[in-house]
């Protein structure tokens, strides 16, 4: 592995000058023909991409794909009103360009949301509008070339959809669309990113990002249940595939494998217990990530969920519910609906989907759990809002209920509770670094940059108030900080899921047999 | 000459913001994306627009200085726009004199603000490097239309009888024949204020229409409750299943 360094951690969050082209060579790694194929996508026009994109001259020479591209804009444009507007409304206020944390963290003003979308609006204004065709140079328009191509493929893999600019913009203009957009027009004319492509490949081919099938996934679901049994001397069960349960749990794959998903993943399974309420796990829909979101593309991202949807079909269950992940939370509560719905053969009582949160916080309400708060009395816990929960959805009935449900959730769970600084929290939180779909080695750097105004605000809480627990619920953030949090000096288990702490804190035994 | 142009502007003006904003009418949202935490009904979407296209409130978040030039041109420019009624108007409504002594403070403060804006634009360097030239012309373009303008009120009054009367034709469309006006610096004025129109429906002003179309800001947080499918995809949907 090269070597990183981690950018010095200074007492608060500064909004650093601009340096033209710091993060230009930072480029995701090009997704070959065999990734892009099985995906509807056009091949690269050379077979073998290892030198690109320097060979992106070849590709330019052989024509199309600055005519498709722009085609493919077109379609866009009449497809998705988001884009349309934003394309024409910024006024360059300047709001949002101290907002994004990899610009706080990188210093490339290419990564200021506003000049990231501009890689796109002046393409827009060069081949869609007026002034753009009479007086390019006025009105900053710039031809699809490949300069432009390159810059695209750097800079809109350098950003991880977390939405944060579209909070301050006063148009509410959310770069994310832009780049989700930018994203899909490129997968159309064969310039993929391989880390997504060969994800999405294996979630329909096994039915998860991991590649995990079917025997691998029992064994460990059983080897876990021993290891509930060994330590709690409950029989806590992890049933997979087993049809009539009242619920299909969907959980991120990593839940299933990784530290400290895992954890999160123990304590879903022993609030099932303890409420008695009959779930399972299915091998066929074994995912809650969606990574056609991070691709921009509406089919893929349907085509991926509707394994879920057909799956709570087959099993007969009554309710879904969603382990933690802060993207597929918010494919699964704002998108699901439109992909695959209507969901109108489930139970109409409950809500469709349902977070996990929502699920366990409901229990407690109701008192179908006892809590006991002093098993977590080693932490002192703060939480980090995952951006596509906190930005891009809700739970419970009311508004902000993303933010208050899982707080109770960890308040019942320990006794020592401290928020980090309110404007890194809440709507305002910043990208864990690794959202996004570029939670992957070669843009190492990115993502250690990334984290350095999440980082800084730890510091603080950690510093001041003794923190040592940083609460997450979603699985990017989870492998995320585990990995970069010791760059910056800080053990890698500083962090951990709301569940890992319901999970140390709830008293098995004695069943409510709640439904 | 002059009026028949002004005509063509009116014309391109009106006819291009329609056909900019059919374009977004006409244009779906597939899916809900609103910023949350979003109101999750329609009256809560209603008063999230109102609170941002009268008190800019998300820009408040964004940038406290940004926020006090931008709210006090454009409050001033309303208000400034409100008094040019006497010039348009005849018989005049009655309370109208209290709106015309506000339009006058109004228009120093316009250009205050405008001139604020411009060097905010140009000294703080991450502005500096998202503006191009148009961004600095439709500033300087605001400028030269509020400039004249006081100029005609402090320093060196034209005939307004004059200029009451070809605007009023001018807008009651009987204004084609008429002579230019005999000021040089409201001809100034006019001719500035054409050339605003003119790039209105072809530039980011087009911003002050959008703004009522931008899905994070317009979509009720309710996707769990009612199922949003854009037309297209609901046609895709028809030809899966048959
Ligand atoms: C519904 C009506 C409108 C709303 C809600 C609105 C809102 C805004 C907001 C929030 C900004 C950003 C803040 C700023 O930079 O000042 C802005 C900028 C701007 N608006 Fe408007 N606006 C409206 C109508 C207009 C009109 C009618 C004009 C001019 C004829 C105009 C001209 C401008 C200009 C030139 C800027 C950029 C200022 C700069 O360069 O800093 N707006 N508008
Ligand atoms: S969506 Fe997030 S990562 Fe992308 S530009 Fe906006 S703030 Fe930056
Ligand atoms: S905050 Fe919105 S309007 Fe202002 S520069 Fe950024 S994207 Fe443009």
């Amino acid at each position: 592995m090269a070597d990183y360094t981690a950018p010095e951690v200074l007492d608060d969050i500064i909004v650093p000058s601009p340096e033209e082209g710091a993060t230009a060579e930072l480029k995701p790694n090009p997704a070959v023909a065999k990734f892009m194929e099985p995906l509807g996508f056009p091949p690269p026009l050379s077979a073998d991409m290892e030198d690109w994109p320097a060979n992106k001259e070849e590709w330019e020479k052989a024509g199309g794909g600055k005519a498709l591209g722009l085609s493919k804009m077109g379609n866009l444009l009449e497809k998705y009103r988001s884009l349309k507007v934003y394309m024409d409304i910024c006024v360059k206020c300047g709001s949002c360009t101290d907002k994004c944390h990899y610009y706080i963290g990188t210093q490339d003003p290419n990564n200021m949301p506003v000049k990231r979308a501009d890689l796109m609006r002046s393409v827009y204004r060069r081949h869609f509008t007026v002034p753009g065709k009479v007086a390019p140079g006025l009105v900053g328009a710039e031809d699809f070339d490949k300069e432009m191509l390159d810059k695209w493929i750097t800079y809109f893999h350098q950003c991880s959809q977390c939405r944060r600019c579209s909070v301050f913009c006063p148009y509410g203009i959310d770069t994310a669309e832009v780049t989700m957009a930018a994203r899909e027009l490129m997968d159309s004319i064969g310039v993929g990113h391989k880390y997504s492509a060969e994800i999405v490949g294996k979630v329909h081919v096994i039915g998860n990002n991991l590649g995990i099938p079917q025997p691998a996934l029992e064994g460990t679901l059983q080897f876990l249940e021993e290891d509930i049994l060994d330590e709690t001397g409950h029989e806590v069960r992890l049933p997979l595939d087993e049809k009539d349960a009242d619920v299909l749990f969907i959980a991120p794959s990593a839940d299933f494998f990784s530290e400290p998903h895992i954890q999160s993943l123990i304590g879903y399974a022993k609030v099932f217990h303890q409420a008695g309420i009959r779930y399972t796990f299915s091998s066929y829909a074994s995912e809650a990530a969606n990574f056609g979101m991070f691709m921009g593309s509406y089919d893929q991202m349907k085509k991926i969920s509707k394994r879920i949807a057909d799956q709570a079909r087959e099993l007969n269950v009554k309710r879904i519910v969603v382990g933690e992940c802060g993207h597929a939370w918010r494919v699964a509560y704002s998108f699901w609906n439109t992909l695959n719905g209507p969901f109108d053969f489930l139970d109409p009582r409950f809500p469709v989907p349902q977070h996990v949160c929502e699920f366990t916080n409901d229990l407690i309400m109701r008192g179908g759990l006892t809590l006991d708060k002093e098993a977590n009395d080693e932490y002192t816990v703060t939480m980090h809002d995952s951006c596509n929960v906190a930005r891009a959805s809700r739970m419970g009935p009311n508004p902000g209920g993303q933010f208050d449900i899982p707080r109770a959730l960890i308040k019942a769970s320990c006794n020592k509770y401290v928020e980090m600084d309110p404007e890194t929290t809440h709507e305002k939180t910043f990208c864990c670094g690794g959202g996004g779909g570029l939670l992957t080695d070669e843009l190492m750097d990115l993502r250690i940059k990334g984290a350095l105004p999440r980082v800084t605000a730890l510091k603080q809480v950690m510093e001041n108030d003794g923190v040592n627990y940083m609460a997450l619920i979603c699985a990017i953030c989870k492998a995320q900080f585990s990995k970069i949090l010791p760059m910056y000096g800080i053990p890698m288990d500083t962090v951990g899921g709301v569940h890992q702490l319901v999970s140390n804190a709830i008293k098995l035994g004695d069943k409510k047999g709640l439904v | 000459m002059l009026w028949i142009v002004a005509y063509l502007v009116l014309i391109i003006f009106f006819l291009g913001f329609v056909w900019r904003i059919w374009g977004y009418i006409k244009t779906p949202a597939p899916l809900k994306i609103p910023t949350t935490p979003a109101p999750t009904t329609k009256r809560g979407v209603a008063w999230r627009l109102f609170t941002e296209v009268a008190f800019f409130h998300s820009l408040f978040k964004g940038n406290k200085w940004t926020w006090l030039g931008g709210i006090l041109f454009h409050g001033s420019l309303a208000l400034v726009l409100l008094r040019h009624a006497r010039y348009f108007c005849d018989p005049l409504p009655p309370y109208f004199h209290y709106i015309n002594i506000f339009g006058v403070i109004a228009g120093i403060v316009m250009v205050g603000a405008l001139g604020f804006l411009l060097l905010r634009r140009y000294w703080v360097e991450r502005t500096r490097l998202i503006s191009a030239f148009s961004d600095y012309g439709i500033l300087f373009l605001l400028i030269g239309i509020g400039v004249t303008g006081l100029l005609m009120k402090f320093v060196i009054r034209p005939d307004i009888i004059e200029v009451k009367v070809l605007m009023n034709q001018w807008v009651t469309l009987q204004g084609v024949g008429n002579p230019m006006p005999s000021d040089i610096l409201f001809l100034v004025h006019f001719v500035l204020v054409l050339a605003l129109l003119l790039i209105f429906p072809f530039s980011k002003l087009m911003h002050m229409g959008g703004i009522f179309f931008s899905p994070t800001r317009n979509q009720a947080d309710n996707p769990r409750e009612v199922r949003h499918i854009a037309p297209w995809a609901a046609k895709a949907e028809a030809a899966e299943k048959k």
